[in-house]
């Protein structure tokens, strides 16, 4: 079942780490191409963990692997570590500061196990292009 | 045999740590050991010596594969789209050294550029915040040496900033803060129970997004006034607690980060926080210090301020500086496709803007410097790669608290391999030589 929970994006230590070992890398789509979720919200949303997902928001959509929360317990909050993956959902408006709106994006999350995350590269190549599903 | 380098300034986070140790190989071109580092920053050092390096600008052909180029190619490429392009937007100016910056500003103000920062994408808010009502804030030698109350808004250190909190924020034993840790009072407050919440005495776990309501109860608190039961999730007692342990402390410092500049309220949550800053000044001494994110990102914005005289988002195409965030920032800018060519150094916004901006840069001639491969150079029509500054070559650099620190090379460069300066250098002349100036 599709749950709807609010977003919020960031640096997490395997995502600094794996940004300067090279964002080519898969060590990179490992760290970042994630959501964070909360118990409860795994509860609701029917799913095992480590489950491929796909986040949709007003602005856009993205597939992660869904991970249990490092940092919790955040009911209703769910965490994407800041890069290209939660750049795809986030609410780009700055409401004339310069700032997106990096946090706080409503977003809703339903099981998508049989379709894969992209690296990196890969995803802005293929969003450029307008190549993705 | 080995050289052991001491004293090397890390040039990954805004914390500059000046107390690594590296050792290289005899003849200085290889770089074995890094010792003190965070693992972020000795990832970052290790990388360089990457052996699937890229050493060569490339150019994306037709059938969108790259084509080896050589420098002075890349060059005339960079200096012809800047010069042909009626606003280019010359973005990034975070992970390079202040040398670098200020030449990308003289070709900026030739060019008609408009020169924005990661603080765009980061600290922008609190630059705003910062020019509507003043900061009182200090050195982090200061809050090492003198502050009994320590405060994380909205930042997470033990991720972002991993040794911040030994060196000068929880840990240290100072001159007046000789019990160390023991001696402090830590508050973190986030709507996550993060890592860095898990050391401190209290953590307010805010709703999300609701931080001006709570900065404001701290203010309704600091007076004793009432305040409803709830605010923002957090009981009143314990805000009144909170309130009350900032009020007995010598000496408070808060730091920010991106959980008040990114969500909602933005400025303003920092607007905010100055004012519970200056309040608690009337009780006890305080500052408040942002948590800048890259090494320099405070350097470009000292290089702006005294040519331009404002931090990021400085628009030259009128032959002069003007400055409107949410009009001159490079997000709008993109977003209104207000720009026509795109130059980036030292950042990484292909991986780091919302996804329809990246998508504005794909759409246009666009040029990324940047020793590593990312999603920025996959975008661009252009890649230059370049040494490693704080690695490869040295230059001055500002940590968080505006203190500047002269970063140092270890390591020789791969050969043949450009600095950022020498390639904003030739790319300057070049321009130069088109504009016949």
């Amino acid at each position: 079942m599709a749950i709807r929970v609010n977003l919020i994006t960031g640096r997490t230590i395997q995502q600094g780490v794996s940004m300067e070992a090279g964002k080519e890398k898969p060590a990179y789509t490992t760290a970042c191409g994630i959501i964070e979720l909360d118990p409860a919200d795994f509860k609701k949303l029917g799913a095992y963990r480590n489950t491929n997902v796909r986040v949709t928001s007003e602005y856009g959509s993205v597939v992660v692997k869904a991970v249990e929360a490092t940092q919790g317990p955040h009911p209703g909050v769910a965490y994407i570590p800041m890069g290209p993956w939660a750049n795809m959902v986030v609410n780009p408006n700055t409401y004339s500061t310069g700032m997106p709106t990096f946090k706080g994006t409503p977003v809703e999350v339903e099981a998508a196990k049989d379709e894969p995350v992209l690296s990196s590269l890969e995803l802005v190549r293929k969003g450029c292009r307008g190549e993705l599903a | 045999m080995t050289k052991t380098v001491t004293d090397v300034i890390c040039p990954f986070c805004g914390t500059l740590c000046d107390d690594l140790e590296v050792v290289v190989s005899d003849d200085g071109k290889q770089l074995l050991e890094v010792y003190n580092a965070c693992a972020i920053g000795a990832e970052k050092f290790l990388h360089s010596q990457a052996k699937d390096r890229l050493t060569r600008p490339r150019m994306r052909q037709e059938d969108g594969s790259w084509k080896e180029i050589s420098y002075d190619e890349a060059i005339e490429y960079t200096a012809r789209m800047l010069t042909d392009a009626k606003k280019p937007l010359m973005y990034g100016w975070s992970s390079t050294n202040c040398e670098a910056q200020a030449i990308g500003s003289e070709i900026g103000e030739l060019v008609g550029a408009v020169m924005d920062n990661t603080a765009t994408v980061c600290h922008g808010t609190s630059l705003i915040a910062v020019q509507d009502i003043g900061i009182p804030s200090c050195t982090l030698g200061e809050v090492k040496n003198r502050a009994d109350r320590v405060v994380f808004w909205g930042c997470n250190p033990a991720h972002a900033h991993p040794r911040h909190m030994s060196r000068y924020s929880i840990f240290p034993r100072g001159f007046f803060t000789g019990k160390g840790h023991t001696g402090r009072k830590v508050i973190v407050v986030d709507p996550r129970p993060t890592d860095t919440a898990s050391v401190a005495d209290v953590h307010l776990q805010v709703e999300q997004g609701r931080d001006y309501e709570l900065l404001n109860a701290f203010r309704v608190a600091f007076k004793g006034e009432q305040l409803p039961d709830v605010v923002a999730g957090i009981p009143k007692e314990k805000i009144y607690e909170a309130a009350e342990t900032l009020k007995s402390g010598r000496f408070v410092i808060i730091f920010f980060g991106m959980g008040v500049t990114q969500s909602l309220g933005k400025n303003h949550n920092i607007d905010e926080a100055i004012a519970v800053t200056r309040d608690l000044n009337e009780y006890t001494k305080a500052a408040i210090m942002p948590m800048r994110g890259h090494y320099n990102v405070t350097g470009s914005g000292q290089v702006w301020g005294w040519l331009f005289g404002f931090p990021f988002a400085v628009d030259l195409s009128r032959g002069f500086a003007r400055y409107n965030p949410g009009e001159t920032t490079s997000n709008d800018l993109l977003a209104r496709d207000e720009v026509d060519a795109v130059f980036v150094l030292g950042s990484d916004p292909g991986a780091h803007f919302p996804f329809n901006s990246v998508k504005k840069i794909y759409d246009r001639p666009s040029v990324a410097i940047d020793p590593h491969e990312t999603p920025t150079t996959e975008v661009c029509k252009v890649h230059v790669p370049v040494a490693f500054v704080g690695v490869e070559v040295g230059g001055c650099a500002y940590r968080m608290d505006n203190v500047p620190i002269e970063t140092r090379k270890v390591v020789e460069p791969p050969e043949g391999m450009m600095t950022d300066e020498e390639f904003l250098k030739r790319v300057l002349a070049r321009v130069k030589e088109i504009q016949g100036v």
